[in-house]
């Protein structure tokens, strides 16, 4: 009786032994060889997996970093010293990318764009009100200001402001596209972070019109198009828009005479002053609230 | 149900749905009366599916009434006519009902114009089935149930496909309108001639015309006419629910088949169309008038004086308010099309388009602004839908964002009925949702279009 225990034991005994040996011959026989600085690089690197350099995910950036097809500037996430010892590791020279950085083409928020009427659907997205006639804003091509870019940002680099408009931390910014497609209004471009010249309007209508939807619209004067070395501005369907290949002659100058204050030199780094809206006054809201109309 | 009956012994209806009040009494019994001219027409040049028009006038140029001001480009689109004797003001964007601002024409009318046109019927005899179809898309003619999809897209059947029946679209099953109801009622000869017409070419078997069954008069008038007609032309009392007018419902209603996810209906062999765009093939073929005006409802408690109006395409909506009475002092919300699917309007400004078919102004304590709660999983709207779909579950994934996921819950053939909003007991924006989920996924395939 007592020896019943041994039968199973001896089966189970034996079942492992046999596929431990399969598994040996296995590891043996069909051994894969990888390059180990792939992992040792994969380690280095942030890990978010956000596609910015252009690969679907680190472990695939590492790989043609590794192949020496892609530099380890390339990875816009990284700090410098992180860039820094991936090149030390491998023996390369770092390249000196410049940081990339994503910029709102919209400077109307709730002080300058009105409203026309309130949006007071059950999705309190920009998406969700774009779907309805277009969002509550007179300017058709305007930030909606309820904060999608805010919330699909993984590096916590988008913030609304007092004026519920999406303040971009340079320093947090990865350049990874995520608000550029979130955006239902295509707002956000990426540019580079030394392109200072921003035309901060994508609306086409012309003159009076322009302004009397939002205060800081483009009419399509062509002031700053005059201004500005030739080529580097041009006005396509009533709105400035500049050549970035032309990057080096741009200066200060074509903003000189805008009426609109719609292009713009960046002085800090940011384009819009950061405050955020738990900074302010308790009402602000009702506020805004009550200076929008219903169907005028 | 027991009206369905009575006309027909048999109830002919789907599976699910809702049944919302209908509010038709407002405007059922106005006859439709002709929108006077006004001094400004804007007319947008995207108003169909499809590629938008190609403008054939500049600034400055005269038109006569019914003149072709913007040619088709390519098959999925069609011309452009105007619909006033005029002067072309200014050819440049303007605001459309759908919130953006786009490329369109302004015409001034000339104020010394009788607005007469020559009847101009187009021989049928010398045309042939792609004759016919390049006719249409000339005449401007698309769907006027509300897509505003081109008509001739439909009619151009492919080499493998054959259509048996021609089944005409009556239900107006969004409560409140009732353009197609008065159409039924005061165009019986137009619609059966438009059937005809259609079927010189088409050769089906069979027509049907699908009428919910709270529009006994117009099924009696149609009845009427339908009977001199040669070809096998049924007129069938549809049960009162919605959506009953929508196409693949109505097809399960009649013929108790259904049509599969991401096929067409042609592919049971069926054609459908509104009776709106029946009747307006009439108009062109035997009387010269292109697509240049509408029978619109203007409607809801919030106008003072409902009504039913014949309104040239491009008129300001705030023109044909004002025609109405203009609105009450409390209205809180105006709409394009009926309250169950149609749009929102901001602002007064933007003209009838070619898939207006109601506008609805209603007061502030007829609009719902509930507060969202949690999914309570009761399953209403899993009852409601349809075309089956869970939409409970979708609009779980909605509210994370996951809108790949909400792929494999089929959410393209969701057709915005908004039946699972309207049951919801928790006020969950489920429709409202998909829109901006279906919106995402189209946007994104293009996007991966692209960069493929």
């Amino acid at each position: 009786m007592e020896g019943d225990i041994l039968i199973p034991l001896a089966i189970l005994g034996g079942l492992g032994l046999l596929f431990g040996i399969i598994l040996s011959i296995a590891y043996k026989k069909f051994k894969v060889y990888e390059d180990p600085r792939i992992g040792a690089v994969e380690d280095l690197l942030p890990n978010s997996n956000c596609g910015a350099c252009g690969e679907p995910g680190c472990r695939a950036f590492a790989e043609q970093v590794v192949n020496f097809e892609m530099n380890p500037a390339k990875c816009t996430v990284s700090s410098e010293t992180g860039i820094i010892k991936i090149a030390d590791y491998l023996g390369v020279e770092a390249n000196k990318e410049e940081k990339r950085v994503a910029r709102l083409l919209c400077a109307g928020g709730i002080k300058e764009a009105h409203n026309l009427a309130s949006y007071k659907g059950g999705m309190s997205t920009c998406r969700g009100e774009a779907v309805v006639t277009g969002g509550s804003k007179d300017c058709s091509w305007g930030c909606l200001g309820l904060g999608d870019c805010e919330t699909i940002c993984d590096f916590d680099a988008i913030s609304m402001n007092k004026d519920a408009l999406p303040v971009v931390d340079t320093e947090k910014c990865t350049a990874c596209n995520d608000c550029v497609e979130v955006c239902p209004k295509g707002l956000f471009v990426i540019m580079p972070i030394g392109q200072k010249l921003i035309v901060q309007c994508k609306s086409l209508l012309e003159g009076d019109l322009a302004e009397s939807k939002c205060s800081v619209a483009c009419t399509g004067c062509s002031r700053c198009a005059a201004d500005a070395a030739p080529g580097v501005i041009e006005i396509v369907d009533n709105l400035a828009v500049i050549n970035y290949d032309l990057r080096d002659l741009t200066s200060p100058a074509a903003i000189k005479r805008c009426p609109t204050d719609a292009i713009i030199w960046l002085e800090g780094d940011n384009q819009f002053e950061d405050q955020k809206p738990t900074d302010l006054p308790l009402g602000r809201v009702e506020e805004a609230i009550d200076r929008e109309v219903y169907y005028q | 149900m027991s009206t369905s009956a009575k006309y027909s012994g048999k109830t002919y209806t789907f599976n699910h749905g809702v049944h919302p009040e209908e509010f038709k009494e407002l405007s059922s019994h106005c006859e439709i009366q002709r929108m006077p001219f006004v001094e400004e027409y804007i007319l947008p040049l995207g108003q169909h599916i499809g590629a938008p028009s190609d403008c054939l006038v500049s600034k400055g140029q005269k038109v006569r009434r019914g003149e072709k001001i913007a040619d088709p480009i390519g098959f999925v689109s069609v011309a452009l006519h105007s619909p006033v004797d005029g002067t072309i003001s200014e050819v440049g964007i303007f605001p459309t009902p759908n919130g953006q601002v786009l490329p369109g024409i302004k015409i001034k009318i000339d104020p010394y114009s009788t607005q007469r046109m020559d009847e101009a019927p187009i021989d049928l005899e010398d045309l042939d089935r792609k004759g016919f179809i390049s006719t249409v898309q000339n005449a401007g003619i698309v769907g006027l149930g509300g897509a505003a999809f081109p008509a001739h897209v439909k009619f151009a059947i492919p080499e493998d496909k054959t259509c048996k029946y021609i089944m005409l679209n009556g239900c107006e099953c969004e409560p409140f309108l009732t353009a197609d109801h008065r159409t039924m009622l005061e165009y019986p000869e137009e619609i059966i001639d438009g059937i005809q017409i259609l079927n010189r070419y088409l050769k089906a078997d069979k027509a049907y015309i699908g009428i919910e069954a709270n529009k006994p008069d117009a099924i009696e008038a149609l009845k009427k006419i339908a009977t001199t007609s040669t070809f096998p032309i049924e007129v069938i009392a549809l049960q009162v629910k919605y959506p009953q007018g929508a196409e693949k419902m109505m097809i399960t209603a009649i013929l108790g088949e259904e049509v599969p996810t991401g096929k067409l209906p042609l592919d049971l062999g069926v054609l459908v169309g509104n009776v709106g765009t029946i009747k307006a093939i009439s108009d062109y073929f035997r009387k010269g008038i292109p697509l240049m005006e509408r029978i619109v409802t203007i409607t809801g408690t919030a106008i003072k004086n409902p009504a039913n109006v014949l309104v040239p395409i491009g008129t300001p909506m705030k023109d044909v308010i004002e025609l109405c009475g203009g609105i009450t002092d409390d209205a809180a919300r105006i709409l394009l099309g009926g309250p169950m699917m149609g749009a929102v309007q901001k602002s007064l400004d933007v003209p009838v388009v070619k898939g207006t078919s109601g506008l609805l102004a209603l007061t502030s304590n007829e609009v719902r602004d509930l507060d969202e709660y949690s999914c309570i999983r009761c399953g209403k709207c899993v009852d409601a839908c349809p075309i089956f779909l869970n939409p409970s579950m979708m609009g779980l994934l909605a509210k994370k964002g996951l809108w790949d996921e909400m792929l494999e819950y089929n959410i393209m053939d969701c057709f915005e009925c908004a039946s699972c909003s309207f049951v919801c007991p928790s006020g969950i924006p489920l429709v409202q949702s998909f829109r901006v989920a279906k919106g995402f996924l189209r946007e994104k395939a293009v996007r991966e279009k692209a960069s493929a």
